[in-house]
């Protein structure tokens, strides 16, 4: 009687672990840039659609926040960046199909304040004014948007100056969220995030001197669900997904 | 040996600072306010005490997200207090070290709370009576018997509480943000290193939290025995 009771509750522990596995069957984990946050959760479902069976659940944070989970192993599939220079230290890792790398949409920096009770910043030199307390940006060695943002501030030569100002933050959202809440006087995000924080934050300025914003999109090399992943990154650059980026504000790859 | 002494000789220790002056600052903050409000809720039963007293016990279990949001939406820009604060002082506590002590002390609190709420419950307190028969006032009975006699379980929770200012970090980051040379703390300064893959650096810092947080914990302990 005692053994039956034994056996009967490894049967159901076992059972309960394997649960799990049967439910990953057909599932893709998508590790993607923050600013594709609500392009991509809308195209989840669309791709669900076009593929029965299939579920992608998502991950969202700074890319390079992201390429460091997937270098210590998590189990994802798909990897989308916000810039060509975190792909590439994937590649690099030998983490990536590089024959799956492909960019599928490309986006602008922007600078902008709090639409209300900000200090009036309507270009890049207003941000040495005394009225401007704090500057948000992304962390320059994870957050692409950081990344971006050095590279037009040392050509106009104003990093230096401006670095007791900055907040930097774990990801674009945070520096669109720190703008919302009047936190800061202004902060740098892509075109898409300010489109989304509609009435809270306003643009100022299209500052040019960046490498073009193009996001890459790869197969993670580990991927237990390649043909999926690779269904998923063409969907990506189809007219469907497409259609929808526009929608949000990103440009042609 | 001499990669890790130069690893050391070019870590920016800063951090390391900045925690141990933040938890100072948050404990002294906690240790008068949990003195008080310990002190109150021993001897002081009111209708809905419990109910209070669970209030100042939340920060304990509420997610760190919970407490920062909760600081941002009573201290930020838009609310009354912030604005009110940025407009007459030009002063806020976002973004500023002081921010960092506001959540450690929020987080801390419960700890001092607790434990002097129960170190003053195990006062005599025949002992209070007999000193104020000799003709000590409310006051010096509570300075010159209760306080001394509850001290070793009230410096236990101190230092409870200050080794958990020291690892603050969900809420102080919502707050005071992570700021190299202003407001980045030993645990902002971890999460940076890990994030940007700096592994060696992670692991030295790690090291040094880990030691000092054992330290104050085996300190507190031996005066959690003494009672």
């Amino acid at each position: 009687m005692r053994s039956f009771r034994l056996l009967a509750c490894a049967a159901a522990i076992a059972s309960s672990l394997a649960l799990p596995m049967a439910a990953s069957a057909q599932q893709l984990t998508v590790s993607a840039a923050a600013s594709l946050t609500d392009a991509f959760k809308e195209l989840g479902p669309k791709f669900e659609a076009s593929k029965p069976g299939a579920t992608v659940r998502f991950n969202f944070a700074a890319s390079g926040a992201l390429l460091q989970q997937i270098a210590q192993g998590a189990p994802v599939d798909v990897f989308a960046s916000a810039d060509q220079a975190t792909m590439g230290r994937a590649d690099d890792q030998k983490l990536i199909d590089a024959d799956t790398r492909r960019n599928f949409v490309s986006n602008s920096l922007v600078l902008i304040e709090p639409a209300q009770g900000g200090v009036g910043v309507k270009s890049l030199q207003d941000l040495s004014g005394a009225a401007v307390k704090k500057i948000a940006i992304g962390k320059v060695a994870t957050v692409p948007v950081g990344a971006y943002t050095r590279q037009v501030l040392d050509g106009a030569k104003l990093w230096e100056p401006l670095e007791p100002k900055f907040v930097q933050a774990d990801s674009v959202r945070q520096v669109l969220d720190y703008v919302g809440r009047g936190e800061v006087d202004a902060g740098f995000v892509y075109r898409t995030d300010a489109t989304i924080a509609g009435d809270k934050v306003k643009v100022v300025a299209t500052p040019s001197g960046h490498t073009p914003v193009s996001y890459p999109v790869a197969v993670i090399a580990d991927s237990r669900q390649k043909s999926l992943a690779r269904d998923f990154t063409a969907y990506l650059t189809g007219e469907e997904a497409q259609a929808v980026f526009k929608r949000y504000g990103f440009g042609k790859p | 040996m001499n990669t890790t002494h130069s690893l050391i000789q070019s870590t920016d220790w800063f951090p390391l600072f900045l925690s141990l002056k933040v938890a100072a600052v948050a404990t002294l903050c906690s240790l008068v306010l949990g003195i008080a409000l310990g002190w109150v809720f021993a001897r002081r039963k009111f209708p809905g005490s419990t109910i209070v007293e669970a209030i100042f016990m939340l920060p304990l279990v509420l997610p760190p997200t919970v407490i920062g949001y909760g600081i941002l939406v009573m201290a930020g820009r838009r609310s009354p207090l912030g604005a009110w604060l940025r407009e007459h002082f030009d002063y806020t506590i976002i973004f500023s070290w002081h921010g960092a002590v506001v959540a450690s002390a929020v987080v801390a609190l419960p700890l001092v709370l607790k434990s002097s709420s129960a170190a003053f419950a195990g006062v005599d307190r025949s002992l209070e009576a007999a000193a104020s028969t000799l003709r000590q006032s409310p006051w010096s009975v509570f300075l010159r018997v209760t306080l001394p006699l509850a001290w070793p379980g009230i410096l236990a929770g101190t230092l409870l509480a200050f080794a958990r200012a020291m690892g603050e970090f969900g809420a102080s980051l919502m707050v005071a943000g992570s700021i190299p040379q202003q407001t980045q703390t030993l645990s902002m300064a971890i999460y940076d290193a890990v994030q940007a893959g700096h592994d060696d650096l992670a692991l030295l810092l790690v090291l040094v939290t880990s030691v000092i947080s054992v330290l104050v914990l085996v300190m507190s302990n031996r005066f959690f025995s003494l009672r």
